[in-house]
């Protein structure tokens, strides 16, 4: 392959590789929660105690500090399992399908708690717990499609088999994504605009942004720490006559 | 500011600590159900092996 490093190369060749990828979650899960818990607390710490409140929402716009996060990783986790059904169908790498159901109730989550924190911030702003406008309803139907791989997976006996259909039903999906990010711009709404990606500079004042990014980012490496304990069972499960998931199990019940 | 103050969240105390909560159960559930079947799964096949 040309234009990517050798190193790179290699790397993900190996990490192809289920005993090679198993032995690299367990060598990195503690450094990994390890990060998680110091964004975190930086984040909750400059969010709910350092940052002023705002001067229209007073204190109840704390809730931008997961409901934000969440929100964008109910769209990120939706492409990277996009993306994974893409590389499984392609090349049928096994961890590429792992990935797939692996992220699906993690994104899952991700979209309950943008939906219900939305609806927990909406009530004493807007008067209500939900309105059936763009934003709200298609991140819903986002809901439904995460909750729809994991009852199709669950619903076939052969995980091969069962991981074609899942990444065929995810990148159709992939159409709701853009229609997610622009509804508040296409459709009148009730939910307000971009504050943060918006072009130029974002109307957000610099104390309630740090912690707001630093918590997207603790979301970021909680996604990467439970995509690798989902992941591991997987595995596990999968490849539960290989030789080397023989060697974990009699490592463990020594 | 005071404890109670942090608490009461200039009265809207209610929606941004349910908010907390629920995020903190749904987070913390997520990392637990893959742990506990991961140990069922190493437990089960050790005893198959065994048979």
């Amino acid at each position: 392959m040309f234009l990517v490093p050798d190193v790179v190369v290699r790397f993900f060749h190996r990490m192809a590789s289920p005993p090679h990828f198993y032995t690299f979650t367990e060598r990195w899960m503690p450094w990994l929660v390890g990060l998680f818990v110091l964004l975190l607390g930086a984040g909750l710490y400059g969010g709910l105690y350092l940052a002023p409140a705002d001067y229209q929402q007073g204190d109840s716009y704390r809730i931008i500090y997961i409901h934000v996060p969440s929100a964008w990783m109910s769209l990120f986790i939706y492409m990277v399992m996009a993306t994974a059904g893409a590389i499984g169908l392609v090349w049928r790498i096994k961890l590429a399908e792992v990935v797939l159901i692996s992220s699906a109730p993690i994104g899952a989550s991700f979209t309950f708690i943008a939906l219900v924190t939305g609806s927990l911030w909406g009530k004493p702003m807007w008067g209500t717990w939900w309105v059936w406008d763009a934003r709200l309803t298609s991140e819903l139907v986002l809901l439904f499609l995460y909750l729809g791989v994991i009852g199709l997976y669950g619903a076939m006996d052969d995980k091969r088999v069962a991981s074609k259909a899942v990444a065929i039903l995810a990148l159709v999906g992939v159409v709701n994504i853009p229609i997610i990010h622009y509804s508040v711009e296409w459709w009148s709404s009730l939910h307000q605009g971009p504050t943060v990606t918006k072009m130029g500079k974002p109307s957000i004042h610099v104390s309630m942004l740090i912690p707001l990014l630093l918590m997207a980012l603790a979301f970021k490496v909680y996604y990467v720490i439970a995509l690798m304990q989902r992941a591991r069972v997987e595995l596990l499960s999968r490849e539960r006559n290989s030789q080397w998931v023989k060697n974990k199990i009699a490592m463990e019940t020594k | 500011m005071t404890l109670q103050e942090f608490f009461a969240m200039g009265g809207y105390g209610f929606y941004v600590w349910t908010s907390y909560g629920i995020t903190l159960l749904v987070l913390v559930v997520n990392i637990l159900i893959p742990i506990i079947q991961r140990k069922q799964f190493l437990r089960q096949q050790a005893l198959k092996q065994k048979r």
